[in-house]
């Protein structure tokens, strides 16, 4: 799990892009976009194990509580 | 024990190895309704060794295409081509008082072995430590019984386990199930070809999914997820139950051959032996149908258990009998997980895990990564027995079931199976401790794709490899065989 800067000088790019593909949604079009996003992602990682972590981190991470 | 499959197996599989038992059961006919429809390809070869395997692959049907439909959308299907160079196909439908009826023929046919008791019932037994003392009633009255061994295959609601007042722990499913059998004058499918239908969220009917299969006879298997908030009672009523076919089937004529309305558990005993008292099937475990991992799990208990047991009466240590709790009760939680698992995907309990479903299968339609997550049952697998006690290594297929070959004259889950055996590779001067028998496999390319081309693996006498050698050295393979047969290592 890398939680050190992977993106270098592309990071805003990376992450306007994200902002824009939930452009124009409503709430509910935006989480199953995020749902789907997920799922592909965990495919294109192909690494229960790391998944796993970076699933625990997530949580962990956690701002609201 | 009982005279369902896993009773009558477990009593043909120790006749196999010349050990007498008396089959109790309280009722005096194969099952009603079809039940247990799905048999794997594993337990076909253990039939085969028991005698009925060809018996149950000549009688069925075996479906090839499946379709799976979020909705009115097929979002895809699939062909199963069978793999060749195996005698049975990757399983079968046959209803369970098929399976039965040829169960208590070959049975019959052992009859020195076995005494098959019909409308005797168990009601109480004591553990003396080296016996079993049975009372059994019957409608001429009680009888006490005396046996090495006790062996409970009773089916999910075990009266050996409750009056032993032992714990059953689990997961229980909220959602009822309807189980239809119906009898048609033709396919409703598209085709005439047998086929698999499943439905997520489908079009005709409230609940979450459903399913449709064919059996033997011209009889399908419906299954309908109904719900939480079901009354179990008035599901079951025809009147009930005929609008819910035929939303199905359409407008044809069908005869309703068998219905249920069930909610189910995925739970186990945590041990499965007891000192003198032994319990196998639905007695032991009980999983949700998603999978066929109830009568096929059952099986390999039987499978697990018949040549230890034998062994033990042969006086090989009891200890032997603590590695089929061990390894048993390891594939039963492979199999409640698993089946668990299938549950969860088909019934999705809050807001987030429904999204996710339903984002998969939309998913499903284009990209195959996610047709691979859709859950609707994992078939029953072969447990894979690595690491276990009796195994010795550390090679791949180590604890693995055998994988069938093409041997000439013959297959060789007809002729390896049933005693410990040597599969040898290459032309090394195999030789074999006593009890071992050697099996040299054809020099064929699925010989080089299942097992490779040197060495030589050994085989239990369940057919699970427990022991991979390089070279022929006879002290290494006779410790091999002694660890697996359960002496002191």
């Amino acid at each position: 799990m890398i939680l050190e800067d992977n993106l270098g000088p592309h990071g805003d790019d990376a992450y306007a892009a994200l902002i824009a593909a939930h452009e124009g949604l409503s709430t509910a079009q935006s989480q199953a976009l995020n749902a789907r996003l997920i799922l592909i992602l965990m495919n294109e990682l192909g690494d229960p194990n790391r998944f796993t972590q970076l699933l625990t981190e997530a949580r962990a991470s956690s701002s609201s509580d | 024990m009982g005279a369902g499959p896993i009773g009558l197996a477990m009593a043909i599989d120790l006749a196999g190895h010349g050990i007498k038992s008396v089959v109790l059961d309280d009722n005096n006919v194969v099952s009603v309704g079809s039940r247990a429809i799905c048999w794997a390809k594993r337990t076909l070869e253990i039939f085969d060794r028991l005698g009925v395997g060809a018996r149950m692959r000549d009688k069925v049907i075996t479906w090839k295409v499946g379709r799976l439909f979020h909705g009115h959308d097929e979002i895809y299907s699939f062909d199963l081509l069978p793999e060749e160079g195996h005698k049975y196909p990757a399983f079968i439908n046959l209803q369970q008082y098929y399976v039965e009826q040829y169960l208590v023929e070959r049975a019959q046919e052992l009859s020195d072995l076995i005494d098959l008791r019909f409308l005797n019932k168990v009601t109480d037994h004591t553990d003396h430590g080296s016996h079993v003392r049975l009372t059994v009633e019957t409608p001429d009255g009680n009888y006490d019984l005396e046996a090495d061994y006790y062996i409970a295959a009773e089916g999910a609601g075990s009266p050996t386990r409750k009056r032993m007042n032992l714990p059953f722990e689990g997961q229980t499913f909220e959602e009822h199930f309807l189980i239809v059998d119906v009898e048609l004058p033709h396919s409703p499918f598209e085709t005439d070809e047998p086929e698999r239908w499943f439905w997520f969220a489908p079009p005709f009917h409230t609940g979450q999914s459903a399913l449709l299969h064919k059996q033997p006879d011209n009889i399908y298997r419906i299954d309908l997820q109904l719900g939480p908030d079901t009354d179990p009672r008035t599901e079951a009523a025809e009147e009930k139950v005929i609008p819910r076919v035929k939303a199905i089937i359409g407008d044809m004529p069908f005869r309703l051959n068998w219905m249920s309305v069930y909610k189910f558990r995925c739970a186990k005993l945590d041990r499965f032996v007891h000192n003198r008292v032994l319990f196998v099937g639905d007695s032991a475990h009980v999983v949700s149908p998603f999978g066929a991992r109830g009568g096929n799990g059952g099986i390999q208990d039987v499978d697990n258990l018949g040549w230890k047991l034998a062994a033990v009466l042969n006086g090989a240590p009891a200890t032997l009998l603590g590695s089929y709790d061990d390894e048993r009760c390891h594939g039963a939680q492979e199999n409640i997980l698993n089946s668990a698992r299938a549950t969860n995907f088909m019934t999705p309990k809050t807001e987030i895990e429904a999204l996710f479903r339903n984002e998969t299968l939309a998913l499903a339609s284009k990209h195959p990564f996610a047709r691979k997550l859709i859950n609707s049952g994992r078939l029953s697998q072969p447990c894979s027995l690595a690491n276990q006690s009796l195994q010795t290594g550390s090679h791949p297929l180590v604890g693995c079931a055998l994988f069938d070959l093409p041997m000439g004259n013959g297959w060789l889950v007809e002729q390896a199976q049933g005693r410990f055996c040597l599969l040898t590779l290459d032309t090394q001067d195999w030789q074999t401790p006593a009890g071992v028998d050697t099996l040299p496999l054809p020099n064929i390319p699925e010989r080089t794709q299942r097992y490779g081309d040197t060495g030589a693996f050994l085989l239990r006498p369940d057919g699970h490899i427990c022991a991979f050698f390089e070279a022929p050295d006879a002290t290494v393979i006779a410790t091999a065989h002694a660890r697996a047969t359960g002496a002191a290592t």
